[in-house]
Formats: C-alpha cells, sequence, structure tokens
C-alpha cells in the first residue's frame, strides 16, 4: 500500500470518527428542540419530527400563567451579580497573594487548594441553618453571598497564577515612576490579565445559570426560583406530562448561553491554559 | 533632625524589650505605646476596647453553647448554640492571632530601638502602615466571605459528626448531645450501615475513575484526531465538539433521563428495540444498566473540556520537537509516546486531578439522572447513589444529620489527601511558594 492510499485511508477514518461522534453530540439536542415543537404534553406521543408542528409552549411560557420570565430574570440577577462581583474579590485576593508578602501567604495558598476539594455538600446543612439565622433564606442575596464565597478559592488560584506570569519588572517600572500599589494594580496587571478575568467572569456567570444544587436547598418560594428550580418542577411534577413545556423551556435557556459560550471559548481555552496550568 | 537623634541616642540604650513585652500582654497596644509607636498603639487599644466589650459575654455564651450544647430541652436550642459557638470560636481564635502578633511586634520593635533605631516621622509612619496592610485590606472582602461560607460550615459538619443530631434528637423539642465517635463506629459495625456504605463507596471510586478517565482519553483522542494538519475546517469541527459543554448539564442531564425512560424513552424506543429487538434494556429500574447509562451521559458532557483544553495545549507544541524527532526517524507512535502525551499531561495534570474530584462530587449527574435509584434491598441508599447523594439523601430525606456529617467528612479527607498528594508532586504547585 502506498503512503498516499494509506494517508487517505487515514483521514477517511479521521472524519468517520468525528461524523459519528457529531451524531451523537446532535441527536440529545436535536431531540430536545424537536420534543418542543410537539403538539400535547405527552412525551410518549411525541417525535423528534413532530407530526403537527406547534409553538404551543413557547407561547405559554411567555404567557401570564406562566413564572418563567420572572425566573429567568432571577437567574440573570445572580449570574450578573455572581460575575461582577467574583471578579473583583478574586482580582484583589490574587494580586495579594501574587505580589506580596504577608502573614500566612504560603499556607493560605495550600488551604485554599484543600478546600476546594471538600464538597458543597458538606457545607449544606449549616448554610441552611446560618442563612435561616441571618434571615436570607430563601431570597437571592444569600444565593449569591454563597456562590460569592464558595468560588473564591479555585478562582484566586487561578488568577494568581495568571498573575504570575506578568513579568515583575513591570511592577518595579511603576513603581519608579511613583504609582502606589492600587495604580500599579489597576493600570499595569488588571489590563494584562483581563484574558483570565473573563474565564473568572464568565464561569461564574454560568454557574449559577447551571446550578441546581444550591437553589434548591436555599429557595423555597416560586417567584424565588431560578431556571434550573423551576424546570425542574415542570419535569417532576408530572414527569411525563410537562415533558414538551419542559423542552421548550430548555431550548430558550440552552440556545443564548451556548452561543456566548462558543463566542467565547477561544478566550477560555487560552485564559485556563495559562492560568491553571504552567507547564 | 539633629535634636531628636540626639535625644534617641542618649535613651535607646534604657529601652526595655522586656519591659514592651509585659505591656503589650497586659493589654494589648501598650507595648507600642511604650516604643512610641502611638497610631499603631491606639488601634491595637481600641480593638482590645472594642473586642472586651461587644463579644466577650457572647463569647462566653457561645463557647458555653458549644461545650453543653443546652441544658433545658425546649428551651435552649442545641443547633443554633452550634452555630454561635462555632462562630465564637472563629471570632477567637482571629482575636488570639491578633493578640500574639501585638506582642511580637512590640517586642520586635522594642529591640529595634534599643539597637539605635531612630521612629520615623507620622507622615512615614502612615505610609509605612499603608504599605504593611495593604495586603491585609485588599484579602479581607474575600477572606471575609470565605470564613462564612466556606469555613465556618465545614467546621460546623465536622463537629456535627460527633453529636447524635437527627430526626429524634431535633431541636427546638430535643436536646442534641455530644457522641464522641459513636457515629463513627455505628457506620463501620451496624450491618445496614456497613453494607450501604461499602458498596456506595465502592462504586463512588469506580463511578470517579471509569467515568472521568473516559471522558479524558476520548477527549484527548479528539483533540489528536483534529488536531491532524490534513483535517480541514477545523473551526468548523471544534464548535461541535464543543456544544454539549456550552448547554447547560442540568438540561442535557434531565434530557437523557428522558430519552433513557425504560418504556417510552427514544433510546430504547429509536435505537435498541428498532436494532435488536426485545424490549428494550430498563436503564432506569436495573442498577446495573442505570451505571451504564450514566458513565455514558457524563463522558458525552464531560470530554468537550478536556477537548479544549487539550487542543490549546497540543496548538503551544512547538514545531521543532517534531522535525528533531523526523530527523531521527521517529515513527508516529514513537512521537506521540515521548512528545505529545507527556507535554499534554505535565502541562495539565493540576486541571485533570481537580477533574477527578469534582466527578468525586458530581451530584448533578447522579441525582437528576434517577434521583441515585434504583433503590436496593438491604441498604438505606440508591443503587447509582455516590457518596455525595447519599450524603443529600440522608440530610434532606431522613434528617440523619449526624451520619451525612460523618460521611461527608470521610470524603473529604480521601479526596483532599489525594488531591494534596497530587498536587505536591506537580511542579506547577511547588514554584506557588516563591515570590
Amino acid at each position: 500500500m502506498s503512503s498516499k492510499t494509506k494517508s487517505k485511508l487515514e483521514i477517511t477514518a479521521i472524519y468517520l470518527i468525528l461524523a459519528i461522534v457529531s451524531v451523537i453530540i446532535f441527536y440529545p439536542l436535536l431531540w430536545t428542540i424537536g420534543m418542543s415543537l410537539n403538539q400535547g404534553t405527552s412525551l410518549y406521543s411525541s417525535s423528534i419530527i413532530p407530526d403537527n408542528f406547534s409553538l404551543e409552549h413557547y407561547k405559554w411560557l411567555f404567557s401570564p400563567q406562566s413564572d418563567y420570565l420572572l425566573w429567568y430574570k432571577n437567574s440573570l440577577i445572580v449570574a450578573f451579580a455572581n460575575a461582577i462581583g467574583s471578579v473583583v474579590l478574586t482580582a484583589f485576593v490574587a494580586y495579594a497573594f501574587s505580589r506580596f508578602k504577608f502573614v500566612g501567604r504560603k499556607n493560605g495558598l495550600y488551604i485554599f487548594l484543600l478546600l476546594q476539594m471538600f464538597p458543597v455538600m458538606m457545607a449544606m446543612v449549616a448554610l441552611y441553618i446560618f442563612l435561616n439565622m441571618i434571615g436570607l433564606l430563601d431570597s437571592l442575596t444569600g444565593l449569591i453571598l454563597i456562590y460569592l464565597g464558595g468560588q473564591i478559592p479555585f478562582n484566586a488560584w487561578l488568577v494568581k497564577g495568571y498573575f504570575d506570569t506578568i513579568p515583575k519588572e513591570l511592577d518595579e517600572a511603576a513603581k519608579i515612576d511613583g504609582a502606589g500599589p492600587i495604580r500599579i494594580f489597576w493600570s499595569v496587571l488588571l489590563p494584562l490579565a483581563k484574558p483570565i478575568l473573563a474565564v473568572v467572569a464568565l464561569f461564574n456567570f454560568m454557574a449559577p445559570l447551571f446550578d441546581f444544587l444550591l437553589p434548591s436547598i436555599v429557595i423555597s418560594s416560586e417567584e424565588n426560583y431560578t431556571l434550573a428550580l423551576g424546570l425542574y418542577n415542570f419535569i417532576n411534577d408530572q414527569f411525563a406530562n410537562n415533558f414538551t413545556r419542559f423542552a421548550a423551556g430548555s431550548v430558550l435557556i440552552a440556545v443564548p448561553i451556548a452561543t456566548i459560550y462558543l463566542f467565547l471559548q477561544r478566550y477560555l481555552i487560552s485564559g485556563l491554559a495559562s492560568g491553571g496550568t504552567k507547564g | 533632625m539633629t535634636t531628636p537623634k540626639k535625644q534617641s541616642k542618649k535613651n535607646y540604650h534604657k529601652h526595655n524589650p522586656k519591659t514592651a513585652t509585659i505591656l503589650s500582654i497586659l493589654f494589648a497596644g501598650l507595648g507600642q505605646l511604650y516604643n512610641r509607636r502611638f497610631l499603631k498603639g491606639s488601634i491595637f487599644i481600641f480593638i482590645e476596647g472594642a473586642f472586651l466589650l461587644a463579644f466577650l459575654d457572647a463569647l462566653n455564651y457561645g463557647l458555653w453553647g458549644l461545650r453543653t450544647l443546652g441544658t433545658i430541652p425546649g428551651t435552649d436550642h442545641s443547633i443554633r448554640l452550634l452555630v454561635l459557638g462555632v462562630l465564637s470560636l472563629i471570632v477567637s481564635v482571629i482575636a488570639i492571632t491578633l493578640y500574639v502578633f501585638n506582642v511580637l511586634d512590640a517586642r520586635k520593635q522594642a529591640k529595634k530601638i534599643k539597637k539605635g533605631w531612630v521612629p520615623l516621622s507620622f507622615k512615614q509612619v502612615l505610609k509605612e502602615l499603608y504599605d504593611y496592610s495593604f495586603p491585609y485590606i485588599i484579602t479581607f472582602p474575600g477572606l471575609f466571605l470565605m470564613i462564612f461560607v466556606v469555613i465556618f460550615p465545614l467546621l460546623f459538619s465536622l463537629l456535627l459528626a460527633f453529636t447524635n443530631y437527627d430526626l429524634y434528637h431535633s431541636p427546638p423539642r430535643n436536646l442534641v448531645d455530644w457522641v464522641g465517635l459513636d457515629n463513627f463506629k455505628s457506620l463501620f459495625t451496624v450491618p445496614i450501615w456497613q453494607e450501604t456504605f461499602l458498596s456506595v463507596f465502592v462504586w463512588t471510586i469506580v463511578w470517579t475513575v471509569v467515568a472521568t478517565t473516559l471522558q479524558i482519553a476520548l477527549g484527548f483522542f479528539l483533540a489528536v484526531l483534529v488536531n491532524d494538519e490534513r483535517v480541514r475546517f477545523k473551526k468548523l469541527i471544534r464548535t461541535i465538539l464543543i456544544l454539549p459543554w456550552a448547554v447547560p448539564a442540568f438540561v442535557t442531564i434531565l434530557v437523557f433521563a428522558a430519552m433513557f425512560n425504560d418504556d417510552f424513552g427514544a433510546i430504547n424506543r429509536d435505537i435498541i428495540v428498532p436494532l435488536f429487538g426485545g424490549d428494550g434494556i430498563s436503564w432506569l429500574s436495573d442498577p446495573f444498566y442505570s451505571r451504564i447509562a450514566i458513565i455514558m451521559i457524563q463522558t458525552w458532557l464531560g470530554f468537550p473540556f478536556i477537548f479544549a483544553l487539550f487542543t490549546g495545549i497540543l496548538q503551544s507544541i512547538s514545531k521543532d520537537w517534531y522535525e528533531a524527532a523526523d530527523m531521527d526517524g521517529a515513527s508516529r507512535i514513537q512521537k506521540f509516546k515521548s512528545i505529545t502525551f507527556p507535554h499534554v499531561m505535565f502541562a495539565t495534570a493540576p486541571l485533570l486531578i481537580m477533574q477527578y474530584a469534582s466527578n468525586f462530587n458530581n451530584f448533578n449527574v447522579i441525582y437528576l439522572f434517577n434521583e441515585g435509584g434504583p433503590a436496593v434491598r438491604g441498604q438505606n441508599a440508591g443503587g447509582t447513589d455516590i457518596l455525595i447523594s447519599w450524603v443529600y439523601k440522608l440530610t434532606f430525606d431522613t434528617n440523619n444529620y449526624s451520619m451525612a456529617a460523618v460521611i461527608s467528612i470521610i470524603m473529604g479527607l480521601i479526596v483532599s489527601g489525594f488531591a494534596f498528594y497530587q498536587f505536591r508532586k506537580t511542579r506547577s504547585f511547588k514554584e506557588e511558594g516563591e515570590i
């Protein structure tokens, strides 16, 4: 077999594998979209290519009977607050850990790494009782505060790794020009660290949108539901009956999120590769 | 400028570090005043004063609660007392740290003065104080939140494991008591706990290793394939392969749960029954098939992240390496084994370890797929329950809080021990310590 035909065979095999993987990726996604366009609410009588195409579920979601828009709003509030808050908090912590000597610095790093290994579940009972005591149970504020505090160990570590790759000579030069620590942070480090800060912002924007566990513990009243909770309840009440409605609601959240993700994937990968991995 | 220098020259030999130390032990800040560091001294005095005034009673009550967990059923709320107790403990530790710091600082300063060190002007002092405390100031907000959201709950759960807090001992009607190591003992000696723990534990390990390794292997394999220079439309292919990562996981898991439904799910109806005949596979009601399904789902969910990460690394490997290998007549497998594989693994080791840790704690997939089911005879966890979903059930379904805490502790120790060991071995972590 000549090397040319061998190469041709190889490349065909590669494309074949990629085609199979693509089918496996698209099947459940297209199936969900197909479901959402079926008439009626039964999973049994629905199929991926609807016999009787209809937009009734989408219309229902926007009708006044449904709280869908409210959940959407709640999710976005939590997501934005978490994204902005986490960038501010972690950038400061990472700055301190990357550039200053202070008591507890080295041990702090070890502790950060250890802490993020412990399951969130361990904290749940305590957080529930604590939020109850300070009156933040069943509120978006309580949810946001927990997200903000919980993300610090991992993200501070990630951002610190990135700050470490920025040469210290830049700080020194700015210092000689008379810049204080805040100024160095603001006009030297932050602009250079944009990629990793974008990653942190994006991760922390997405995390609350994806999360089910924490809201299911903290939030109890329907008007405070986030999307994950609300959609879960669509199918948890009577599983098969509301599946098509769940599918419609899912499409409306998955499409915008996936679009953002795919647009930003370049930054995500480069940020992750340089912050979390130091080769 | 000459007069103060002369003065201090005359006096500095008399300055006594011992006096400074004793003064600062008596009341924080006095030693600093003796050292003529008035600003620092007054800050310390203010802090200790405020502390004594505001917290002493609360601390006393908190620590009493922590010791006894209340004495009068119906009046004393044991769990509230435990929360207050833990908080008092944290405040005490912070206070003691500050106090020790104050003593050491006074002593160090006094020694310096004795050696002829001249106090700075007020402006310089301010600047020095600002520079010195800057890292503490900027870490404070984050640290403060972390104490309440991460450290406090961890301590609380840790303590809960040594109590008998469950459905029958729950405030406000009953008191909770300290029971020492009883919970740990019963986990390993009472048959139902012993059996459940063993089977859940084994499955958790299998799940973690198999699911994570599969998703890493698939991601790696696809990254290498797409990175082949003969493959065209790379951008499009990469976008498609990242898609499962981009869709919210809770949506896809719930969709998969419906697709795997025994009776009317698409997998049985459209694939298994037409191809193989029969009644289809009982994905949700047979533990074995549930486990297979869950591992497949997690692989689907998890490989894009690895794929994206490895693609970035593969692109960063210099072409020179491969050219040099070509010169030496290396085969493709050799090149993969000695260039690609070590490069990728070395660069991403910490993130890969984290993947294992996150699957160990992957509550979403297990719970949203079929709530850890199906039920298994002779044990109080379901067939696909991993430790974390079992803890969830113990906490929120059967209210067996103390047992849930015991299992959480065991989990935490396993993951952190393993991860810590691995992290220390990777170079990237060793470098963290140096500035």
